[in-house]
């Protein structure tokens, strides 16, 4: 017997620490480059990261507001990550988002039903919308090999001039002056929490609860290890006895499935109707939040609120120093560019590169 | 393990159906006996002069004529099992698609068919200098779908400082050199510091819609309203050769950057299959330890090809803004970046058949602008749909019969 073999920890405060460190560093560098920019078109950086902060987190209301905007983007962060699980890039998360909130509104404002059944019935047609809009592609891609890098984003122009026809024709409100579906039956909304004032509402805690079922989902079932066998080793998967076709698809129809939910919460929680050109650009953030989370399902929901409390504090940093909100696309911009080029910041702050298990997606286009 | 849905079945699955749509679009919005006429017109002729020649089809027949047709090559390809001809049999289904398109659009009526062709030769110019910019990157081992950033990134920053100089040709180098520096964050990322290149990429096209967005509204919004101006590249007629009918206006008829386009398709075909440069290049894709060993040095190659392709891709964006019209709105590349990796994908990473690929999807965009004035049966959105359907139909089909470069995607270390 020989003294065995020194385990690194696989968990403790040095690891967490490790995991935290890069999104951090990544953060606060992103910022600081924010700021430069601010300071090269002469505004005052106090005003404007004051601003953004207090719009942020500066009062109940405003973090209320907060977790309301990161709502949609824990589904959408869960969406990204589940692909990035089984080795697929899912940029369609803007489409399913799409087409879940265009079939929640459908259930919600043109079937009967009781009320919170209806509620129910309407997130999960929400839900099921965007999980077929991503199982569409996914079968493409097991069936045909064309890379769901391409094809997701083409299906969210399909699906955002199909959204674009249906609620400009067939489900317009004509009682309406603007271009929108009518408002969804009472009963087929989700309930705010804390009243309608501060906007919070349930569709927060399910995504929560989305999160913790992903994390479960992808640690304790058989599916989840068949999506992550895949994703580290599709030719392993396949000796194994495994259907990789099949898991390919069903990752992306999951994966719809969570970006649909985004969509359903969305009109039944907040915008309870769906009105013409509207893009919320969720599908890229989603990206940087999966990115961010560092593919661990629960690290997804601080990155969806960092995320929301940027989109919420940019209206009151405009305000108060003039800097236009794109500045927040480009501090988003570059947190992506640093979380994915980790190497980037490490070299920056002198930190010992840890060989992480690192995803891969480019594989080529083909097969 | 067999699987029922091998590719020559849901391609020649795909063509049936979309022959069976055509026969219902028939059904729904051709009144019987219709003609729909194409004109011909002369290469310099006014709308109101006579045409070079009119020709009157008859509009149902010659759709199902063409519906037929599409079955009968589906059955033939399924029977066959001829999976080698999906790719054409997928350009053959989405031609005649526009066609019938076309066709319905117009019943009863007749229009300028030389003007769509044009036009169609237009629209393919940024998709064509995308897929070549992607064919460099990718030849020589780097995937490349930072194409869409890097054209939005190109467009804006040759628009203002083609505002800012009220020369659109400054703004044109302007955007050439703009796409060369922001493509280097890819080239950087992705050889240097080894990230995933999808995901580098993607950093780019997400870093352009946050800067030209950004830009937009504190730079571009504030210069206009200054009073900064310019015009459009202007266009040249080629003495000559621009009066032939149907080719002048085709080809000889145009603004500066589709000649470019026009010049470096057969430019970048010879350079890659003809010179030293081309064969490292793609020896450097395929075989990165065998160039190394030959005395190559593939990082350095590879940094260079990849400068190469932000240049045509900056080219590509100067069309929008400078080109095509004289303008920066947010996100106005609209996916073509992404269309540009398909195209490049159909024409099986070479320079002639991305072109072909283009034209399929700048096929469809013509077909939309022309019948915005007839009343068509379908509503507008479906029809401004046709390019991204096209382009998923298109991978779908083409994939795997498509053979990427082998070490596309992978980092070489030496």
């Amino acid at each position: 017997m020989s003294t065995p073999p020194p385990t690194p920890p696989t968990s403790g405060w040095r690891t967490w620490g490790g995991i935290l460190l890069i999104p951090i560093l990544a953060i606060f560098t992103a910022l600081v480059i924010g700021a430069i920019i601010i300071v090269a078109t002469g505004a005052d950086v106090v005003a404007a990261y004051g601003g953004l902060f207090m719009g942020a987190i500066g009062s109940p209301r405003a973090i209320a507001y907060t977790l309301v905007e990161a709502t949609p983007y824990i589904f959408g962060g869960l969406a990204v990550l589940i692909g990035f699980r089984a080795g697929l890039f899912n940029i369609g998360v803007e489409g399913q988002i799409a087409v879940g909130s265009m079939c929640a509104v459908i259930v919600g404002a043109f079937v009967h039903l009781p009320p919170g059944l209806h509620a129910v019935v309407a997130f999960i047609a929400g839900a099921l919308g965007g999980a077929l809009w991503g199982a569409i592609p996914g079968w493409l891609r097991a069936r045909t090999g064309a890379h769901e890098v391409i094809t997701t984003i083409m299906f969210n122009y399909i699906a955002i001039r199909s959204t674009d026809y249906l609620i400009k024709v067939p489900f317009l409100d004509k009682a309406s002056s603007s271009q929108r579906t009518p408002f969804i039956a009472e009963g087929a909304q989700i309930p705010f929490l804390f009243g309608a004032d501060n906007r919070l509402h349930a569709g927060f805690l399910i995504a929560l609860v989305a999160a913790i079922a992903t994390a479960w989902i992808l640690k304790r079932t058989i599916i989840g290890f068949e999506i992550k066998t895949t994703g580290a080793n599709p030719d392993a998967a396949h000796y194994a006895g495994m259907n990789v076709p099949r898991t390919i698809i069903l990752t992306m129809a999951l994966s719809g499935l969570m970006a649909g939910m985004a969509g359903a919460a969305q009109v039944l929680g907040l915008e309870h109707n769906l009105k013409a050109s509207f893009s919320a650009g969720y599908g890229f953030d989603s990206i940087a939040i999966a990115l961010l989370a560092a593919s661990n399902p629960l690290g997804v929901i601080p990155a969806a609120i960092f995320w929301g409390a940027l989109r919420n504090g940019a209206g009151l940093m405009q305000l108060n120093s003039g800097i236009s909100i794109n500045l927040i696309n480009i501090v988003q911009a570059l947190v992506i560019a640093f979380v994915a080029a980790d190497q980037i910041v490490r070299q920056i702050y002198r930190i010992r590169s840890a060989r992480s298990a690192g995803i891969t997606l480019s594989r080529g286009w083909g097969r | 393990m067999q699987h029922f849905f091998t590719r020559e079945r849901i391609i020649g699955l795909i063509g049936i159906i979309t022959a069976l749509a055509l026969l219902w679009l028939v059904q729904q919005s051709v009144p019987n006996g219709a003609i729909s006429t194409l004109r011909i017109p002369y290469a310099n002729g006014k709308p109101q002069d006579a045409p070079l020649i009119d020709i009157p089809l008859p509009t149902a027949l010659t759709i199902y004529v063409l519906a037929g047709l599409l079955v009968a090559a589906a059955v033939w390809l399924i029977w066959g099992k001829r999976a080698d001809l999906a790719p054409a049999y997928m350009g053959g289904v989405i031609a005649v698609v526009i066609v019938s398109i076309l066709l319905t659009a117009i019943v009863n009526n007749r229009t300028d068919i030389v003007d769509m062709l044009g036009r169609m030769v237009r629209l393919a110019t940024p998709i064509t200098l995308g897929a070549l910019a992607g064919i460099l990157c990718e030849r020589s081992g780097v995937v490349n779908i930072a194409i869409e950033g890097t054209m939005l990134f190109a467009a804006c920053i040759g628009f203002i400082v083609s505002l800012a100089f009220g020369n659109s040709w400054i703004g044109l180098i302007a955007a050439i050199l703009a796409g060369s520096a922001i493509v280097m964050i890819h080239a950087v990322l992705s050889l240097y510091y080894k990230t995933d290149q999808i995901i580098s990429g993607t950093v780019i096209n997400i870093l352009a819609v946050g800067v030209t967005g950004y830009l937009r509204t504190s730079v571009i919004l504030p210069m206009e309203a200054g009073g900064n101006h310019g015009a459009a590249l202007p266009q040249f007629d080629i003495p000559l050769l621009s009066s032939i009918p149907v080719l002048g206006p085709m080809f000889f008829q145009h603004r500066p950057i589709t000649y470019l386009m026009l010049i470096m398709v057969p430019l970048v075909s010879i350079m890659l299959f003809r010179t030293p440069w081309g064969l490292r290049t793609r020896a450097i894709g395929e075989h990165p330890r065998a160039a190394d060993t030959m005395g190559i040095n593939v990082n350095r190659m590879r940094y260079f090809n990849v400068w190469i392709s932000g240049m045509i891709a900056g080219l590509a964006g100067a069309w929008f803004s400078l080109e095509a019209s004289y303008n920066f709105d947010d996100v106005m590349t609209n996916g073509r970046g992404f269309i540009a990796l398909a195209a490049m994908i159909f024409g099986n990473w070479t320079p002639f058949g991305a072109l072909s690929g283009a034209l399929l999807f700048s096929a469809a965009d013509a077909l939309q602008i022309k019948i915005q004035g007839f009343d068509f049966a379908l509503p507008s959105q479906f029809v401004q749909m046709l390019p991204y359907v096209i382009t998923v139909v298109v991978l779908a089909g083409v994939i795997g019969r498509a053979r990427p470069p082998a070490a596309v995607g992978k980092p070489y270390e030496p």
